[in-house]
């Protein structure tokens, strides 16, 4: 019955569902499937149009962009999702610590979450890149430090709400400790919202990685890379238009659909739009 | 109004304050030395010890960390920028000179075509609720932000040199220079930005709209007969200035982020394009002042929406209410 519900409601977040779980799908078992070797140079064939052989063409070393689309997910998506995972865990401690602990922990908290807000996630991870050199690892530090401070405030918001409910005072009085309180008590209430928001942040995210892949600034070659291959696209836009516009399709529809996805959600959990089921 | 001013400022240059201990010190903890690594062209080229240890005497790096960021900060105060630029040779402070107009009137024009688009396109979402005009406009506004700006700004490009065998002017001018040349340098661009930007300004404008006009003032002044265009421009539009202020300056960082990009792929001498310049070429001054200076104007902005905020909205006052 939910699923019909949702089917009449919802029916772009059922899509956006499925085409997550297939490029997903893709991602992962990117090597049993039958694709052109994404890395292997073939310069007889540079800058095939999209034909039987190469789907979606080849690229100037002759590699064929389908099977680097495919295999270039695989390292954006990880970052992607890794950085916001990070992110989300760390942000929402935080959050829930400072609204619970108040204070001066508090005040020292909120500070560094406003400066840390201050900056844009794009000048923040050039900026981290810069510092700790081209990786993954740089990469994923520089989202999680972006992501963060968007969610603990979202989470303190929610925390300091919920601190106030009967339940809380409670769970004091039969003697929980802080640390159970912020866990078992608050943290479920806290969780809705912040996944809605981290949900559209992976979308976020994926774009921010492949505009540093873009920029020369990301996860450094041969591993291919949605952004990456965006650049190349870029500096032959007109001999081999397939080279931006495949890349370019691919991530738009899954940075969207994680958007998308989130936006859906939120409908979903509030429980003020809930249609009864 | 002074207490409440006060205490923003003051807490404007804390952060600030943070803001540039964490540039500073995560520049400082790049596992090479900074000498070492600018010599070396990246472990290239082979350099004496008399060089790197005159070149660390030059650039007061045996001084004590604190010393050295008070020097930074100190520079970064009172105009020098931070010193010389490494790849280019020249003071900061020139560079930041010409390259801040130009992302200067990316940003303002912007700002002002958004405003000029948004705002109405949310009003007509929100009194046309759940009509097409609606939907129109949600549809409309759903990709900005999750889409990125960069493909689509490729896209353009590639359609405009295949359709209309046009493509924009290489060399920058001002507006003052050639306005027709500065126009279609920049017009690509700030289409681009206003469409990330204005997609939050229209949901909210509209969210806040409809939010408005469930209110009871709004059925006295209907009841007193006033008509729908005053009602929505005197009375709702006012109380719903708020949160629109408040998403101004919200996404206002996210606008500069995305001039980081556009100025790159447009070829747009700004600060934007002159970081990502420097973070190629490792040019660390240029990379620390250029960011510290963007997070400054980020945080500013923030802080004076935040005085609109309040000066608007109708129900604030500027009272301490700590």
């Amino acid at each position: 019955m939910k699923f019909k519900w949702l089917v009449r409601k919802k029916p772009l977040a059922l899509v956006c569902g499925a085409m997550l779980m297939i490029i997903l799908f893709l991602a992962i078992f990117a090597d049993l499937l039958p694709l052109q070797n994404p890395v292997a140079h073939n310069i007889p064939s540079q800058f095939e149009s999209p034909g039987h052989e190469f789907f979606f063409g080849t690229d100037n070393f002759g590699q064929d962009v389908f099977s680097r689309i495919i295999y270039g997910s695989r390292s954006s998506l990880y970052i992607a999702i890794t950085s916001v995972v990070l992110g989300t865990l760390l942000g929402t401690l935080v959050g829930m610590i400072s609204a619970y602990w108040g204070g001066w922990i508090d005040l020292v908290f909120q500070r560094v979450v406003d400066m840390l807000l201050g900056f844009p996630i794009l000048v923040l991870a050039v900026f981290i890149v810069v510092a700790l050199g081209p990786s993954a690892h740089a990469v994923m530090i520089a989202i999680a430090v972006a992501v963060m401070p968007q969610i603990a405030r979202l989470s303190r918001s929610r925390a300091l709400v919920v601190k106030e409910e009967t339940f809380i005072l409670a769970a004091r009085a039969t003697g929980a400790s802080p640390l159970r309180i912020v866990l078992r008590h608050i943290l479920p209430h806290t969780i809705s919202p912040v996944l809605v928001y981290a949900t559209g942040y992976v979308g976020t995210a994926l774009i921010a990685e492949s505009a540093l892949s873009f920029l020369h600034l990301g996860v450094p070659p041969p591993d291919p890379s949605w952004g990456a291959m965006l650049y190349d696209g870029w500096i032959y836009l007109e001999a081999a238009p397939w080279l931006t516009i495949f890349p370019g399709i691919a991530l738009s529809i899954t940075a969207f659909s994680f958007v998308f996805l989130g936006d859906a959600l939120r409908d979903v959990l509030d429980p003020r739009t809930r249609v009864h089921l | 109004m002074n207490n409440y001013l006060l205490w923003r400022l003051s807490t404007l240059l804390f952060t600030m304050f943070l803001a540039s201990v964490a540039v500073f010190s995560i520049m400082r903890i790049l596992p090479g030395d900074i000498a070492a690594l600018t010599l070396s062209g990246g472990g290239e080229v082979a350099y004496s010890i008399e060089v790197w240890e005159a070149l660390r005497e030059e650039w007061g790096l045996n001084d004590s960390l604190i010393l050295q960021y008070g020097r930074w900060l100190w520079s970064m105060v009172n105009g020098d920028f931070g010193g010389q630029s490494l790849l280019y040779g020249q003071p900061i402070q020139t560079l930041v000179a010409r390259q801040l107009p130009v992302t200067l009137s990316l940003t303002l024009y912007t700002v002002a075509l958004s405003l000029l688009v948004s705002v109405p396109l949310g009003i007509l979402a929100a009194l046309k609720w759940n009509r097409w005009q609606d939907y129109m406009v949600r549809l409309a506004t759903l990709p900005g932000q999750a889409l990125p700006n960069f493909w689509i700004a490729l896209l353009l490009l590639l359609g405009l040199v295949f359709c209309f065998r046009w493509s924009p002017p290489i060399i920058y001018t001002h507006l003052w220079e050639n306005l027709w040349n500065h126009f279609q340098m920049l017009i690509l661009p700030v289409l681009l930005l206003t469409w990330g930007y204005s997609s939050h300004i229209v949901r909210v404008t509209r969210a806040s709209i409809l939010d408005t006009m469930q209110e009871d003032y709004i059925r006295t002044a209907r009841a007193k007969g006033l008509s729908e265009s005053q009602i929505t421009i005197k009375h709702a539009l006012r109380t719903a200035l708020a949160p629109i202020v408040t998403v101004l300056g919200l996404q206002f960082g996210v606008l500069l982020g995305g001039t980081l990009i556009l100025e790159y792929i447009f070829g747009l001498p700004g600060l934007g394009r002159g970081l990502i310049q420097a973070a190629l070429a490792r040019d660390y001054p240029v990379v620390q002042s250029f960011v510290t200076l963007l997070v400054f104007a980020i945080l500013s902005v923030n802080l004076i929406v935040d005085l609109i905020y309040r000066a608007v909205d109708p129900r604030t006052s500027f009272v301490d209410d700590k």
